[in-house]
Order: C-alpha cells, then sequence, then structure tokens
C-alpha cells in the first residue's frame, strides 16, 4: 500500500524575481538613484512622455533610460537624441520585463557610464496592461499611464497597474473634444481600488500637465533615500 | 505568456525541494495558491505545467490549483467584502475605496503530497538536471 506524505511550503512564486528586484533596489540605494517603472498598455504613450520628460529635466537632474522596448531599437533612438544614457535591453517575446532583464540593463550602466552620477533611472516596460506590475524590478515607484483613447472601463478590467501605481497619468487629454470620454470617470475608476494613487492628465502633444508631473518627479527623486551603503556581494 | 514564466518558477521552486530530499520522493501533487487578482489564469498555468514537466521528474505529479477570492476589509464598515473584478472594488455598503486587500494576491506553492511506498526507487541522478 502507498503511503501518502505532505510538506507544507508556502514558497512565493515570484520569489526568485523579488529577491532579484530587492538586489536592484539596492543598487540604486547604493547609487542615490531613484527607479520609476513607466508601465501602459502598448502605444498609450510611454516614450511620448519620457522624450517630454527627458527634454523637460535633463538640465536639473541627471536621468537615464532602460528601454524595454520588445522587438526594435525604436524608442530608444527616439530618446538618444537628449544625450542621456539610454540602454536597450533585450526582452525577446516576454510580455513584461522582470528583475532579471533590468539587472541586465544596470550591468551595462555600472560598467559604460558613471550611476554615481545619476539621480534618476526610468524604466520603459513593454507595453502590456496585464502583467508588468506582477514583476517589480527594483523601482522605488510605480508609474502608470492611461490613454483617453482606451476606455474609462479600463482600470476595471485590468486593474492590478493601477491598483499598484503610485501615480496615475491620463494621457493625450488635447485628444478629448474628439472623444466621447470622461475623464473624471476614469480618475474614478482607479480611486476606488487606490485612493492614494496621484493622478494627473497630461499631453505630450500640448505640454498639458507635464509641470505637475515634472512636479511629481522632484518630489519622488528627494524623498528617496540617499545610502550609500551598499556593497556588491 | 507570463503563464510559461511562471510554471518555470514553479519547477524551479519544487525542484530544489526535490533535490534537497535524501530520497528524491515521488511527488504525486502540487498544490498551488492562486488569487484572483494576479495576471496568472488558472488554466494557462494547468497547461504550461502539462507541457514543462512531461518527461521529467514530474511527469506524475499533478498540479492541484486552488482559486483564492478577493477579499477586502472595509476600515469605516469594519467588515470583510468580496469586490466584483471587473465591474467595482469600492464598499458595496459605504462606497469607500478598496484600500486594504486581505487575500487575493496569492501566488503561491502550498504544500507538495508525495508517495511514500516510492522513496528510494528512483535513483538520483544529477546529470539530468
Ligand atoms: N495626440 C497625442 N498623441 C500622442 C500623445 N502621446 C503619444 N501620442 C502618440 O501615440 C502614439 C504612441 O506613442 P508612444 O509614445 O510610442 O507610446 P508607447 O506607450 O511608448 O508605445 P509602446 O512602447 O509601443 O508600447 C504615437 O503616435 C504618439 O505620437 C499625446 O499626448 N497626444
Ligand atoms: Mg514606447
Ligand atoms: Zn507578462
Ligand atoms: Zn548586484
Ligand atoms: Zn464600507
Amino acid at each position: 500500500m502507498h503511503q501518502t506524505f505532505d510538506v507544507a511550503l508556502g514558497i512565493d512564486l515570484l520569489h526568485v524575481n523579488q529577491a532579484g528586484a530587492d538586489h536592484n533596489r539596492a543598487h540604486f540605494d547604493g547609487w542615490g538613484i531613484t527607479c520609476m517603472n513607466i508601465m501602459s498598455s502598448p502605444g498609450a504613450g510611454k516614450t511620448a512622455l519620457l522624450e517630454r520628460t527627458l527634454a523637460g529635466l535633463h538640465q536639473e537632474l541627471a536621468i537615464a533610460v532602460i528601454e524595454g522596448d520588445m522587438t526594435t531599437e525604436l524608442d530608444a533612438d527616439r530618446l538618444r537624441q537628449y544625450e542621456v544614457p539610454v540602454i536597450a535591453i533585450n526582452t525577446g517575446r516576454s510580455c513584461h520585463l522582470d528583475a532579471k532583464m533590468v539587472a541586465g540593463g544596470i550591468h551595462t550602466l555600472e560598467h559604460q557610464y558613471d550611476p554615481h552620477a545619476l539621480d534618476l533611472v526610468l524604466v520603459e516596460n513593454v507595453g502590456n496592461l496585464v502583467c508588468p506590475a506582477e514583476f517589480e524590478v527594483g523601482e522605488h515607484a510605480k508609474v502608470a499611464l492611461l490613454s483617453i483613447t482606451e476606455g474609462e472601463d479600463k482600470p476595471l478590467k485590468y486593474p492590478i497597474m493601477f491598483q499598484e501605481a503610485d501615480c496615475l497619468l491620463i494621457t493625450k487629454v488635447d485628444l478629448a473634444p474628439y472623444l466621447d470620454v470622461n475623464i473624471e470617470q476614469i480618475a474614478a475608476n482607479v480611486r476606488q481600488m487606490n485612493p492614494h494613487c496621484t493622478i494627473i492628465s497630461v499631453s505630450a502633444k500640448t505640454g498639458e500637465g507635464l509641470e505637475e508631473w515634472f512636479g511629481w518627479v522632484r518630489s519622488r527623486v528627494q524623498a528617496s533615500p540617499l545610502t550609500k551603503t551598499h556593497t556588491h556581494a | 505568456m507570463h503563464e510559461t514564466d511562471m510554471t518555470k518558477a514553479l519547477i524551479l521552486t519544487v525542484r530544489n525541494w526535490w533535490e534537497s530530499q535524501p530520497d528524491r520522493p515521488n511527488i504525486t501533487k502540487i498544490h498551488l495558491m492562486v488569487g484572483q487578482f494576479t495576471c496568472v489564469e488558472p488554466a494557462g498555468l494547468q497547461f504550461a505545467f502539462e507541457v514543462q514537466t512531461r518527461q521529467t521528474f514530474l511527469e506524475n505529479a499533478a498540479l492541484v490549483i486552488q482559486d483564492v477570492p478577493l477579499v477586502a476589509f472595509c476600515h469605516p464598515c469594519q467588515q470583510e467584502y468580496q469586490p466584483e473584478i471587473g465591474r467595482q472594488y469600492a464598499c458595496p455598503t459605504c462606497q469607500a475605496p478598496m484600500d486594504d486587500i486581505r487575500s487575493g494576491r496569492e501566488l503561491k506553492i502550498d504544500r507538495i503530497e508525495y508517495d511514500g511506498a516510492e522513496v528510494g526507487h528512483l535513483t538520483p541522478d544529477p546529470a539530468t538536471r
């Protein structure tokens, strides 16, 4: 007769990624860098926002970009004109960035640039509303974008990214006159699952809301811990 | 797609446990807790598990997925409620936002069942890693 044994494990499936993310964050902390994970569905305007952000802030903050564009270097090329380090990481066919991929980007940053001189690393995640929020990469803040062309219901249908976001940017608001969209409803849908999220309406085209976004970025960079203690084992 | 990654993580974790056992027992069941407030589709996980465990030490193991519902706690009302995923997350009684998730975010290997009678029949072979 067979005897069956049973062992309780209680191990989180994401524990390996979590450990990798904590390690990445320790590097960032050691260099005095604030890292932000920029997430949205494909085409919501992540790269356009990054272009505007580099243009607006690169004089006052030393910024680098880790670009998780899925297959091409197109996005990275758009950003290099601002003469900041832009590291394109190969995500293969993955539908999200994970800590290991970003660790590769950090490695490049460490060996080709001076990470101590940087204040801010912006990570553009793979365009996907479903899973990027499930995989921490070592960020200090999560920024979610939702363009007004996507519909008010998207936060309700794909809640995790919006529930975890520290800042929500409602993008492409210059298009509001042409659409039947209720921006207040988008904000309300996010607030009902994430009451602490900062919500800003922006347009990368007209510049609306960008000053407020820059202000949020500044506050987060200053609020970050600047412990220069991490030693790499 | 991420179900494939999740399954890899699952198999790796179970393999680490299995290899730490001196007798390399025959694993018959893996009990996984999957919260409803995660990006993981149980059916996608089942499928990926079947594909990825073929001709491995887990060939005879079944993946048992326990769905864990989303439960939030409303502080104004001092009570738990189950938000309706896809429709409404605020408290149905007082409309306060969902601010304290008590369960539904789990992605956890709960426990493993293994077959005692098989103990010793398996020869550990590090070359098959
Ligand atoms: N009207 C308008 N169009 C915008 C705005 N921001 C971005 N777009 C346009 O939207 C399209 C997608 O923008 P991207 O910045 O490439 O979006 P993305 O999120 O980086 O896309 P992926 O990286 O492919 O997921 C482009 O055609 C942009 O010109 C905006 O504020 N207003
Ligand atoms: Mg882009
Ligand atoms: Zn994914
Ligand atoms: Zn390291
Ligand atoms: Zn209530």
